[in-house]
């Protein structure tokens, strides 16, 4: 890892201020992703703005019809939080999936949100579930904030304050695990939500999307049977040494089916 | 950037002058001394690093030092009590719970964090919880078998 400058920061506004006066700043939250990156050099940031201290940004409310958690959240947390488990038990089974209890000790909503790994869990929640995402700046709509592999909405030095759920009338998250690593090589979030069915898929591209064809399906019909006959194709899709992108289309349809049963 | 880091490690108060990136692991193992927590990967997969930060085990090789400032942390050197092992470190003896020995620290600093939350956890729940822990002896069946047991022990039984 390249020599960089530490600052521990108390507040949203000194993170963002200071961030915005150094070099090339990064934000670090569990450090679960970002460590391992710098330690193999593919991130060398002037400075770490740690939001460790910054409390204000921690925790899980309900507030209406919504759960809202803290950008600083961990997965533990919200695996555990009474609140998520009894308006949304999806997504606490999503975070108790996550890596491993050392990973959910220190790694954080905010973090993985922002870094938009095509394979990660909270993708498909956010999507899945019509969250919107609060920033220091601005509120961002669920289904916009995603833009590419690794790419997000995000402007430079934005912080992601909060992650505020909907609650569902009903929605099960169904993940292929990697066996080594527990990241999704396919996972799926299906819920009744508010706004209409969601079927978002996470793993499987190179950025979480949503499958129109089992949404328009399960509308009429809230059946694992109603998506049996629903083709996913095989383009644009990932292939790796885990799984092919024809692999990956045939798990699409598994886990949404699994998941719809879930439900 | 040199700063200096001071944090309570086993119930001692101990300081050094240390970079900005160096790991919680190197912390402990070159400026304390502290050998028994051990670096298998460097790249937060297999638990050999797993200490206590403010109760909660987490990978030392994936926390800045400087993260810990100010922190209670525990570590395997600070479990058992003098000569006398801990329930835990004796049930991984009798049940021949380690071959090397090198992922055994981890294990025990991760089976205590699940013992906390959960004191008569399930062999599934064992199982699941040490999905960050490898043991590259692959002695996972009595590993499973030590933390059963001493779960047991601590709880009286
Ligand atoms: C062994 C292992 C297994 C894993 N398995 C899984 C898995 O199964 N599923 C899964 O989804 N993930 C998995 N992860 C990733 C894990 O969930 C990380 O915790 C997560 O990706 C990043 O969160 P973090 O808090 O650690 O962020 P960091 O690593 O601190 O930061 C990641 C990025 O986000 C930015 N950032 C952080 N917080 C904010 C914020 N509030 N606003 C704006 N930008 C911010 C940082 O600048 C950085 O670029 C695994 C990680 C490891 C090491
Ligand atoms: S050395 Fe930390 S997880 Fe392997
Ligand atoms: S006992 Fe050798 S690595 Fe586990």
């Amino acid at each position: 890892m390249y020599a960089f400058k530490y600052t521990q920061v108390g507040s949203v506004d000194d993170a963002v201020k200071a961030a915005g006066s150094a070099d090339d700043a990064k934000y670090v939250a569990g450090g679960m992703t970002l460590l391992p990156t710098m330690k193999q050099r593919l991130a060398s940031p002037s400075d770490l703005i740690d939001l460790g201290g910054v409390s204000q940004i921690k925790g899980i409310r309900k507030d209406g019809n919504n759960i809202v958690i803290g950008a600083m959240t961990t997965h533990a947390e919200v695996a555990s939080s009474p609140d998520v488990r009894s308006a949304i038990p999806a997504l606490a089974s999503l975070a108790d999936g996550i890596g491993d209890p050392q990973v959910r000790n220190r790694g954080t909503i905010g973090g993985s949100v922002a870094n938009a790994d095509p394979a990660a869990d909270y993708p498909a929640a956010v999507v899945g579930l019509g969250a919107t995402v609060h920033t220091n700046k601005r509120t961002i709509g669920g289904d916009q904030f995603f833009t590419d592999m690794f790419e997000t909405a995000l402007e430079e030095g934005e912080l992601i304050t909060a992650i505020s759920f909907p609650i569902p009338s009903k929605a099960a998250y169904t993940k292929f695990p990697n066996p080594a690593s527990r990241y999704a090589i396919v996972g799926v979030m299906v819920a009744q939500a508010a706004d209409g069915v969601r079927v978002a898929v996470t793993g499987a591209g190179p950025k979480v999307f949503r499958q129109g064809d089992m949404e328009a399906a399960l509308k009429s019909n809230f059946t694992a049977d109603a998506i049996k006959g629903v083709k996913v194709s095989a383009d644009g899709l990932n292939a790796d040494i885990h799984a092919g992108a024809d692999y990956r289309a045939h798990l699409v349809g598994v886990m949404a089916g699994r998941a719809v049963s879930a439900c | 950037m040199t700063v200096n880091v001071s944090m309570n490690v086993n119930g001692k108060t101990v300081s050094a002058d240390v970079e900005d990136r160096t790991l919680l692991v190197t912390y402990l193992r070159e400026n304390q001394r502290l050998t028994g927590t051990h670096v298998g990967c460097d790249t937060s997969q297999c638990g050999a690093c797993v200490v206590h930060v403010n109760g909660k085990s987490i990978k030392s090789c994936t926390m800045l030092a400087v993260q810990a400032a100010g922190a209670e942390v525990s570590t395997i050197e600070g479990v058992a009590n003098g000569d006398e092992l801990h329930p835990m470190q004796e049930a991984f003896r009798d049940n021949h719970g380690l071959q090397c020995g090198f992922c055994t620290p981890g294990m025990v600093m991760s089976a205590l964090d699940l013992v906390k939350t959960n004191p008569d956890p399930s062999e599934t729940e064992v199982r699941e919880w040490l999905e960050g822990n490898l043991c590259r002896c692959t002695g996972y069946h009595n590993i499973v078998k030590s933390i059963l047991a001493g779960a047991k022990a601590m709880r009286g039984a």
